[in-house]
């Protein structure tokens, strides 16, 4: 997939700094489902093999971003070093007191990779990067549902 | 880290604080004037592990799709999908 037929139709993204990382993400992303797919035998569950899209959905956005972003280096460390992913979910719903923002950086922290040998400036700008690219992801995981889906529905005839 | 860093101004944070404000959806943000800046990153934090949920939520739907279909042959669709997004 040629990334030189992807930079049309973008203008109007007001996100057109991630213009040709978008287009990197999408065939990232597009190669490791069809791996998956070819490689999922019958006897791998359903969990591992959503856990390997999910996987794949975080790689792709570490690697779109590359060495450039504090949050996608290490992301790209974690992907790396073979380990589970996991994000801290909080799980109490039970409401602690209105802190001062620098206690809601805490729990930021938490949830932006690399964000807990982040200062408060640097957290908050790389907060912002980590959030545009999970949205760019997420849409494009969303694109490429809906078009499986009305695929299944109305196969094209060759 | 250079001492420069340590110094950095509320204003230079305030504008950080409002950027972030408009990256969270329209039914996650509140009045600018109005939102102190805890309950902005509070929000921030709301949506970020809301967004972590739907990456988990889609991979599982693509999981069943793909049980069901051969996605190669649909490859073509997604891509047409995909440059129109």
């Amino acid at each position: 997939m040629e990334s030189k037929s992807f930079t049309t139709g973008n203008r109007d993204n007001p996100n057109t700094d991630l213009h040709g990382s978008k287009n990197m993400m999408a065939s990232h992303f597009l190669r490791a489902l069809f791996r998956i797919q070819q490689t999922s035998t019958s006897s791998s569950s359903f969990a591992g093999r959503s856990r390997r899209i999910r996987r794949a959905a975080y790689a792709s956005m570490a690697y779109s971003a590359g060495a450039r972003r504090a949050w996608s280096r290490a992301l790209l460390r974690k992907l790396r070093s073979r380990a589970r992913l996991r994000f801290p979910r909080r799980l109490s719903r039970t409401a602690r007191p209105q802190r001062r923002d620098m206690d809601q950086a805490q729990v930021l922290r938490k949830l932006v990779p690399g964000g807990p040998s982040m200062d408060y400036c640097k957290l908050l700008e790389e907060t912002a990067d980590y959030i545009r690219c999970l949205t760019t992801q997420v849409r494009l995981m969303q694109t490429v549902m809906d078009s499986i889906s009305s695929y299944a529905h109305h196969p094209m005839i060759p | 880290m250079s001492s420069r860093r340590s110094r950095i101004s509320d204003e230079e944070i305030k504008e950080l604080i409002s950027k972030l404000q408009f990256l969270l959806p329209e039914t996650r943000r509140q009045g600018a004037s109005r939102a102190s800046a805890a309950k902005l990153l509070k929000e921030t934090c709301n949506y970020i592990e809301s967004l972590h949920r739907e990456v988990d939520d889609l991979s599982d739907r693509l999981t069943e799709l793909m049980a069901t279909m051969d996605i190669g042959s649909a490859q073509a669709e997604i891509v047409r999908s995909l440059l129109r997004s």
